[in-house]
C-alpha cells in the first residue's frame, strides 16, 4: 500500500485575544491506500480543523500536506479546487446533499464536475447506489429520504470519481445507533473494496470499530495512536485503559 | 465553457424542481412589468395626445411671435409675416397654423376637439387618409382626425355640428367632412380642420375679437430646402423678418404647456417602479442565497468552482426574470384590449423595448448582491468552521 494522505509536522494556529492558539499543534501521519482511519478526540481538540486542512479548505500555519503525492502548500487556489474536485471524496455530518437534484443525479454531480458524466457513469452511480442498498431510491430527491439514505448517497457521491482520499465529517451524527453502524460499517467495505484513503472525523468511539487505525487528538496533538485490531475493539467497545 | 453548461444544469434544475417558489417570483416580476409598461404607454398615450399634431408636422422650425416663449396659445402672427417667411433663402415652404377648440354637438355625447386650420398641400396641413381637402374661402367643409371619426362614427359625406362661444352666445355651425386624417391629436383631443376663413367664423372668440374678419395665425411651420442648415436658416429668420421667434420641433414639443412637467411625472413614476422591482427582486434572491449557504458550501467543498455558483446564480435569475416579463408582456398586451379609447394607452416601439431591457435587467440588477455573497461563501461552511 502507497501514502494516498501524508501530514508533516502540521500547525495550524490563530491569534485570539492577543493569544496563541494552537488548534494543530505539530502533527504528523500517513494514510496508505486501502486504509480507513479514524480521527477521534473530544470537542476543541482540533479534529475538524486537521480535517479542514486535509481537505483543502483551510491553509495550515505551517508543515505540509501530501494528497497522492500533490503537495498542497504549493498549490493556487484553482489547483485546489481542482485537487478537491478530482482526488477527495466528501461526506458532511448534515446538508450533504443537493436537495434539488435527486439521488442518483446527485452521485452523477461528481462524474460531471469531472466531466466524466456519461451512460458508463450513469450506469456506474446506479450500481453504487444499488449496492447501497438505494436501488429503489434512485429519483427521489434527498427530502424523500431517510437520514441514513442520505449519508449512504453522500457515500456513493465521495466515491464515485474513484478519489485518492474519502474524507468524513461526523457522518454518523444525525443518524440512530443501528443506521449509523450500517453506514459506517459500509463506508469501510467500500473504502477497503475501491483501495482509497479513508478518513473519518468522529466523536462516537463505537464507530471505530470498522476502521484500520484510530488517531486520537487532544488539545491539538496526535496523543496516541490505535494501530491492533485489540486496541481498536477495546477503544471501541469502552474498555480501553487511557 | 464547462463552467457555463454545469451551471446551467444546476439553474435549470433547481427551477424545474422548485416550480412554487420560482413562478412566484416571475408573477411578482411579471405584476412589476405590468406597472412598467402600462406607466410607459400611458406616459406615451399622454404625450402623444398633447404633441402628436406638432411631431407628425411636416416642418423643420416653427415661427412664435416674439415673445410668446414659444407657446403656441400665446402667439398670434401678423398676416404678412407668412410672406416675408416664405421669402427667405433656405426656406422651402412655410404654412400658417391657426389653433383653436370647439365642440362637436351632433353627436350622442358631445365631443371636445381641437378647431385647427392649415392650407391644403403647405406645412401644417397633415396628409390626407380618405376623401380630398376642403375648399378655400369660407367653405364649410372640415377634414377630421380619425380618432373622431372613430369615436364618433363620422363618415365623409357626413354633417357635424359645432358649439363655438362668441362673445357671450353659445353659436352653432354645420361642417359637411370632406377627408381623414390619421394620428392628429393635440393637446389631449382629436383635431378637425377648416379653411382659415372658415376657422375666423367658428372659433370661440370674445366681443372685442367679433369686430375684425382677419384670421392671424398662431405659429408658422417652416420647411427647409436643406434641414442640415437649420440653425443657419433659423439665425436668417430671426434677421429678416420682424417680430418673431423662432423654434425647431423638439423645443415646439416641450413648450406646449404641461407637457414636461406631465413626461416628468410619467417617468419619475416608471424610474421608480423599476427602482421598487430592483428592491424586491434584489430581497427575494439575497433570502435564497441566505438560505442555501450550507448547500454553496458543499457544493464548493466538492470541487464546484465560484464559476459554476455564480453563473448558476446569475442564469438563475435571468431565467426567472426573463420569464416574469414575458409574462407581464403579455398580460399588458392582453389588458390593453379591454381599454376603452379615452384612455390614452400607445405601444411606442422604443419606449417599450427600452422598458422591457431595464425590466430585464432588474433581475441582474437586484441580484447581483446575491451573486457576489454566493461567490464569496467559503466551503468552509460545509464543515460548520466558515
Amino acid at each position: 500500500m502507497t501514502a494516498a494522505l501524508e501530514v508533516k509536522n502540521l500547525v495550524k494556529s490563530f491569534r485570539l485575544d492577543g493569544a496563541t492558539i494552537y488548534a494543530v499543534n505539530n502533527v504528523s501521519f500517513q494514510v496508505k491506500s486501502g486504509e480507513f482511519v479514524a480521527l477521534v478526540g473530544p470537542s476543541g481538540s482540533g479534529k475538524t480543523t486537521m480535517l479542514s486542512i486535509l481537505a483543502a479548505l483551510l491553509s495550515p500555519t505551517s508543515g505540509q500536506v501530501f494528497i497522492d503525492g500533490q503537495d498542497l502548500a504549493q498549490m493556487s487556489d484553482k489547483e485546489r479546487v481542482n485537487l478537491r474536485r478530482e482526488k477527495i471524496g466528501f461526506t458532511f455530518q448534515s446538508n450533504n446533499l443537493i436537495p434539488f437534484l435527486t439521488a442518483q443525479e446527485n452521485v452523477e454531480f461528481m462524474l460531471r464536475l469531472n466531466n466524466r458524466a456519461n451512460k458508463t457513469g450513469r450506469m456506474r452511480s446506479a450500481e453504487l447506489l444499488a449496492r447501497l442498498g438505494l436501488s429503489d431510491r434512485l429519483h427521489n430527491l434527498p427530502a424523500q429520504l431517510s437520514g441514513g439514505q442520505q449519508q449512504r448517497v453522500a457515500i456513493a457521491r465521495a466515491l464515485i470519481h474513484n478519489p485518492a482520499v474519502v474524507l468524513a465529517d461526523e457522518p454518523t451524527a444525525s443518524l440512530d445507533t443501528e443506521r449509523a453502524f450500517q453506514v459506517v460499517e459500509t463506508f469501510a467495505k467500500l473504502v477497503h473494496e475501491n483501495d482509497r484513503a479513508g478518513i473519518m472525523v468522529t466523536h462516537d468511539l463505537r464507530m471505530c470499530q470498522y476502521v484500520d487505525r484510530v488517531l486520537q487528538m487532544q488539545d491539538g496533538k496526535l496523543v496516541r495512536v490505535y494501530e491492533t485490531k485489540d486496541e481498536i475493539m477495546e477503544l471501541a467497545t469502552g474498555t480501553v485503559k487511557h | 465553457m464547462k463552467n457555463v453548461f454545469l451551471a446551467f444544469y444546476l439553474a435549470i434544475k433547481e427551477v424545474l424542481r422548485n416550480k412554487g417558489r420560482f413562478l412566484l417570483v416571475s408573477l411578482v416580476i411579471a405584476l412589476i412589468t405590468l406597472l412598467v409598461l402600462f406607466i410607459a404607454a400611458l406616459g406615451e398615450g399622454l404625450a402623444n395626445g398633447n404633441r402628436q399634431y406638432v411631431a407628425n408636422l411636416d416642418a423643420d422650425l416653427i415661427v412664435f411671435l416674439e415673445k410668446s416663449d414659444f407657446q403656441i396659445s400665446a402667439s398670434r402672427l401678423d398676416t404678412n409675416t407668412i410672406r416675408s417667411v416664405r421669402r427667405v433663402d433656405g426656406v422651402a415652404d412655410a404654412g400658417p397654423i391657426y389653433t383653436s377648440s370647439a365642440e362637436i354637438v351632433s353627436l350622442d355625447e358631445p365631443l371636445k376637439v381641437s378647431l385647427l386650420s392649415a392650407e391644403p398641400g403647405r406645412p401644417g396641413m397633415p396628409p390626407l387618409i380618405e376623401g380630398r381637402d376642403f375648399r378655400g374661402g369660407e367653405a364649410r367643409e372640415t377634414v377630421i382626425d380619425r380618432n373622431v371619426a372613430l369615436r364618433s362614427n363620422i363618415k365623409i359625406g357626413d354633417k357635424i355640428i359645432i358649439r363655438s362661444t362668441q362673445g357671450v352666445d353659445d353659436k352653432f355651425f354645420t361642417l359637411e367632412v370632406v377627408g381623414l386624417v390619421d394620428g392628429q391629436s393635440y393637446f389631449f383631443q382629436p383635431t378637425i380642420f377648416v379653411p382659415a376663413s372658415t376657422w375666423e367664423k367658428v372659433r370661440p372668440q370674445s366681443e372685442a375679437d367679433l369686430a375684425s374678419n382677419t384670421a392671424y395665425p398662431n405659429i408658422i411651420a417652416v420647411k427647409l430646402t436643406d434641414p442640415a442648415q437649420i440653425d443657419v436658416v433659423k439665425q436668417r429668420l430671426l434677421d429678416s423678418v420682424s417680430r418673431i421667434e423662432v423654434a425647431d420641433i423638439p423645443t415646439t414639443i416641450n413648450n406646449i404647456p404641461g407637457y414636461s412637467a406631465q413626461q416628468g411625472t410619467v417617468q419619475t413614476q416608471g424610474f421608480f417602479t423599476l427602482l421598487i422591482g430592483v428592491m424586491v427582486i434584489g430581497g427575494f434572491f439575497q433570502i435564497q442565497i441566505l438560505q442555501k449557504v450550507p448547500q454553496i458550501g458543499v457544493l464548493k467543498a466538492i470541487g464546484s468552482s465560484n464559476g459554476v455558483v455564480g453563473w448558476s446564480a446569475v442564469i438563475q435569475i435571468v431565467v426567472v426574470t426573463a420569464f416574469g416579463v414575458a409574462v407581464g408582456g403579455g398580460l399588458t398586451s392582453l389588458f390593453s384590449l379591454f381599454l376603452p379609447p379615452t384612455i390614452p394607452f400607445v405601444f411606442n416601439g422604443v419606449r417599450s423595448v427600452a422598458a422591457v431591457i431595464l425590466l430585464l435587467l432588474i433581475g441582474p440588477l437586484g441580484g447581483l448582491v446575491s451573486i457576489i455573497y454566493a461567490v464569496r461563501i467559503e466551503p468552509l461552511k460545509a464543515l460548520r468552521l466558515g
